[in-house]
């Protein structure tokens, strides 16, 4: 029972992080419509910024995560400017491709900056644990739960707050979410959709920072290919959850992260990534727009 | 025309690299070329004529390779022309592939869009890690194989043939750039006869306007599989092809990188566009190899090149001027315009 | 008679020194991983065999080298293309492959095209298997196995053992096949068995905890040392404290950037290199690529350096020439490689069986202090 629990937590601190990385896919995708292969990438570079900030020039670590999420900001603008911009017109392939090549740009100009040698991350708040001891009939043992998955999560649920209430309540929240909606309507409305699709990648660029610091954090060794991988599990998990919606994005990354440690206590662990992508398949068989995304009906 | 432009290119780098005029680094790639564009033209018959996106179809080209290696392997004996061995282990890898792309096209195909994107994804992953822990060996009992630990337990003279994470080793080169160029015919050959017969039709109608297409009667169901089956199988083949070409292969090198180099053939090639296809897996495969001159600055100019490319062939005025040089492209742009 | 051979090839060789001849230049090429995933491994080969390189040209002797590493990127179709590129730049002698998969499909062309190909570091049996003229200079991967098995035996250090590998990794596989082979021959129990792969190699928790929970005294880390990084780090924050016993990718832990070296106390790993090693040699490639890419050399950059001088001393004592061929050298190195004995950094003594695989004693180190001590 208690080695249940302790795998339970393992999996609620894995998915944490997926979830906070697929907070910023979801939110891009539900605004601009596209899936940016980029954004692993920029939470790599987040991650690298704040790595130096804090080793190197000896910032403290609030200090550091604030740099980050600045450059990965404008990073984000520069990228969207440069890149995406132009192609608003163009089938949505093409921007996914040019996401990818941007991907392919970030991890190699991270080589040549940074090398490739493996950096470990420094702690921002300690690799302390809460530990509980039981000693009651149902459950014995110790429960241990480490301070940075106790902060990735509040952190999660915070950034699911502030994104619900800002998308929700603000003007440009506002706006947001009707070019999601239409984006020609939202044009004839008066609002200005290429900024603020604009301010959507330097929303979503922000929070690849931070997804960074606590990916880092949590599991510490940075490549330049850090974000990659998690990226693609991210993406999963937003749309596991049903792509667009941001409390979705919390729900699938933290149930993907539960069904991946048990698939490989429970299972195999040699299989356990293919049991992953099984039960996604069979959820979206289930519910073809994910668990908490909305089906439109289609328009004749 | 795509047939001629195909026949001219093979028989130009055919004579130069029988009159050594070729370097041995384009003389190794002619075949990968060749798998590349097969694999092009497959994918492009999906998400260029069907219209959906699949980000696992380097699954297939894998399900092919290691079947097809498979077949070769054991059928070393039985068939000593290298030639004729190479096409039987292509129909079996192709066979294998279809298979598999009818297991997973029953799911798939009931969903649309992203969702289907990401689930072929997922099942290109699950085909990955089930190869990377599967065993399959022969001995003079007959075929085993087991997951997870190798359970074989092969007689003695028995081979492992494949060896989960450690894939096939040893494999007898046989994939030659004729045999490569015959098979890029054979699949443009099938592809076209595809699309421009009544099923061709259909699978065009589908991606146009689905609930249209069904309300005049279209079996929607049943094209997109068959379309989805077809292209499995192409791929297959071409994953046979390929891992002939060399004396290893692992479950990685198919994972999705790999579906998303091959997707992004089919989309600077232009979607529903083989030749496009075609040229475009050959210059962006030759492409990293001659930027090798620039060494550490390499795969940057690559990505650089990439994005460059894509904002270029969006560019409208850049794509009207263009339009304007190519003489065959005139009934194309009304075409490419009903797409997105 | 080795000895008095080598007495006569150096009075030779100071003679002709003093005639002061043009030194004979060799192309020499290798491919690796120098971007991706794996370019750390590359890289570093690539840096130390340019050192070596570098130190020989400078030296004015016998031999000059021209060497050009291509990237790889860990695969097989792109080490191909990067070995095609290479014999098109005219390469005489072959570094073949730094990482095993790779070498593997660069050593059938090596074979093929009769160029003498020497790996710094890929460690696969199937490298060198079936091809008289690819050579390893790291240990192959099941003697890894069965030498880690046999070391923790015959030491005693643990009855009840629990091994996490890497189950879509070539090296750890092919070294896990034997460690687990030779430890039931020898008594050794495998109690836990869990394997991680690319996409989900962050959380080992449940690793960690299936061999906590069967007892296992001593854990067998056969990977690379960024996962065992964070595999330390996970134990520690458990409350987990085994033995940890590593193979030759271990080396490199203590040179990451920002590691607590206090979570790899009392690791013990078999490697032929050891940065903190006090003889001369050594001290001095760590201080020069220390200079030169202000990092600490890892094994793979030791290996690379000891391929170069391994040429260096081959295509010296058969007094080959730079106008040779490929394959009139391939000769020549195959005849030396099988009879010669060379010193370098990742070994003394080390000798080469017909069949391509080094034969040199595997150094147990333990870390003590955030620094390796020998065992023994």
């Amino acid at each position: 029972m208690m080695t249940f629990l302790n795998f339970f937590i393992s999996g609620i601190s894995l998915g944490s992080i997926y979830a906070i990385i697929a907070l910023g896919y979801t939110m891009v995708y539900g605004i601009a419509k596209m899936l940016n292969f980029a954004h692993g990438d920029v939470i790599m570079v987040g991650a690298y910024v704040c790595f130096y900030a804090i080793s190197r020039f000896k910032l403290p670590p609030l200090a550091g995560v604030a740099l980050a999420m600045i450059v990965c900001t404008i990073l984000g603008m520069i990228i969207e400017r440069m890149a995406y911009k132009p192609l608003r017109q163009a089938p949505s392939l093409a921007v996914l491709i040019t996401a990818i090549g941007v991907s392919y740009f970030l991890q190699n100009t991270a080589l040549l900056l940074w090398t490739s040698s493996p950096k470990v991350f420094p702690s921002i708040i300690g690799r302390g644990a809460f530990k509980f001891e039981f000693n009651n009939f149902l459950l014995e043992g110790q429960l241990s739960v480490s301070h940075v998955i106790v902060l990735t999560i509040v952190t999660c649920i915070i950034i699911m707050l502030c994104l619900t209430w800002f998308t929700g309540n603000t003007r440009m929240g506002k706006a947001m979410r009707a070019c999601s909606e239409d984006k020609g309507a939202a044009q004839l409305m008066g609002i200005n959709v290429n900024s603020t699709i604009s301010m959507t990648f330097a929303i979503g660029s922000g929070l690849a920072a931070i997804a960074g610091v606590l990916l880092c954090s949590a599991y510490p060794t940075l490549m330049p290919t850090t974000g990659s991988l998690p990226g693609i599990k991210a993406f999963t998990a937003a749309v596991f959850g049903g792509i667009g919606s941001i409390p979705g994005a919390l729900l699938g990354g933290l149930l993907l992260g539960v069904i991946e440690i048990f698939a490989k206590a429970y299972i195999s662990s040699q299989l356990s990534d293919a049991v992953v992508f099984a039960v996604l398949i069979i959820v979206l068989l289930v519910k073809p727009a994910g668990l908490l995304g909305v089906q439109r009906p289609e328009k004749v | 025309m795509t047939y001629a432009i195909v026949t001219v290119a093979y028989i130009i780098f055919q004579v130069m690299s029988s009159a050594g005029l070729l370097s041995s680094s384009m003389r190794g790639m002619l075949v990968p070329i060749c798998a590349y564009m097969v694999m092009a033209v497959s994918l492009n018959l999906v998400v260029g004529v069907l219209g959906e996106l699949s980000l696992g179809h380097a699954g297939f080209m894998s399900v092919g390779a290691f079947s097809g290696v498979a077949a070769a392997v054991l059928l070393q004996n039985i068939i000593p022309i290298a030639a004729l061995r190479l096409t039987a282990a292509m129909l079996v890898g192709a066979a294998f592939a279809a298979l598999a792309g009818f297991i997973i096209g029953i799911p798939v195909l009931r969903l649309k869009g992203d969702y289907l994107a990401i689930v072929t994804l997922a099942f290109g992953e699950i085909i990955k890690s089930l190869l990377n822990n599967f065993y399959l060996g022969v001995d003079s009992g007959g075929l085993h194989f087991s997951m997870l630990t190798d359970n074989t337990r092969l007689l003695a003279g028995g081979k492992l043939i494949i060896r989960g994470p450690m894939g096939i080793s040893g494999i007898q080169k046989i994939s030659t750039f004729p045999a490569g160029f015959a098979l890029t015919l054979i699949a443009l050959a099938i592809v076209f006869n595809l699309v421009n017969s009544r099923m061709g039709r259909s699978f065009m109608a589908i991606r146009d306007d689905r609930i249209a297409a069904e309300s005049v009667g279209i079996d929607i169901t049943k094209y997109k599989m068959m379309a989805f089956v077809m292209s499995a199988a192409i791929a297959g083949a071409a994953g046979c092809l390929f891992a002939m070409n060399y004396s290893t292969i692992v479950a990685n090198k198919f994972d999705f990188n790999t579906s998303i180099l091959i997707l992004v053939f089919v989309v600077l090639g232009g979607q529903g566009n083989m030749l496009g296809s075609i040229i475009a897996a050959a210059a962006l495969t030759i492409l990293p190899e001659k930027l090798r001159s620039f060494s550490d600055y390499r795969m940057l100019l690559y990505a650089v090149v990439l994005i460059v490319v894509m904002l270029g062939t969006n560019n409208a005025n850049i794509r009207r001027f263009f339009e304007k040089l190519n003489p065959f492209n005139r009934n194309k742009d009304e075409d490419e315009a009903g797409e997105d | 008679m080795r000895k008095l051979l080598a007495l006569v090839l150096a009075a030779m060789l100071v003679m002709s020194a003093a005639c002061a001849f043009a030194a004979e230049t060799f192309k020499i090429g290798g491919t690796g991983p120098l971007t991706g995933g794996a370019a750390i491994y590359g890289n570093a080969a690539k840096n130390g065999a340019q050192l070596a390189v570098d130190e020989i040209n400078a030296a004015n002797g016998y031999v000059k080298f021209d060497l050009r590493y291509e990237d790889d990127t860990h695969d097989a179709e792109k080490a191909v293309n990067a070995y095609n590129a290479l014999k098109d730049w005219g390469m005489q002698v072959s570094l073949s492959s730094v990482t095993s998969k790779p070498a593997e499909a660069t050593a059938a062309e090596n074979f093929a095209d009769r160029i003498f190909g020497l790996t710094p570091s890929a460690s696969a049996a199937a490298v060198t298997a079936g091809k008289d003229n690819v050579f390893q200079m790291c240990f192959v991967d099941p003697n890894q196995g069965s030498a880690s098995a046999q070391y923790i035996a015959d030491k005693k250090l643990a009855k009840k053992v629990a091994v996490i590998w890497k189950n879509d990794d070539v090296y750890s596989k092919g070294i896990y096949d034997t460690f687990v082979v030779k430890a039931k021959e020898l008594g050794l129990e495998v109690v836990s068995d869990m394997t991680f792969a690319d996409g989900n190699d962050t959380d080992f928790s449940v690793q960690l905890k299936d061999a906590q929970d069967k007892g296992a005294e001593l854990v067998f880390l056969p990977m690379y040392y960024q996962p065992a990084s964070l595999i330390f780090a996970q134990a520690a924050a458990m409350d987990y404290a085994p033995k940890w016993f590593g193979v030759d990718g271990m080396d490199g832990i203590l040179t990451m950037e920002g590691f607590d070296k206090a979570l790899a106390e009392g690791v013990i790993l078999l490697t032929p290199f050891n940065a903190d090693a006090k003889d001369e040699k050594t001290q001095k490639f760590v201080a020069e690529y220390q200079k030169r890419h202000g990092e600490v050399p890892n094994q793979f950059a030791a290996d690379g350096y000891d391929c170069v001088y391994a040429f260096a001393q081959a295509l010296e004592n058969s007094k080959a020439k730079g106008s040779m061929n490929a394959e009139e050298l391939c000769k020549l190195m195959i005849e030396q490689f099988t009879t010669m004995t060379f010193d370098g950094l990742t070994g003394a003594n080390m000798t080469w069986s017909k069949n391509g695989e080094v034969t040199k004693d595997p150094k147990g180190m333990v870390i003590k202090n955030g620094a390796y001590v020998g065992l023994d």
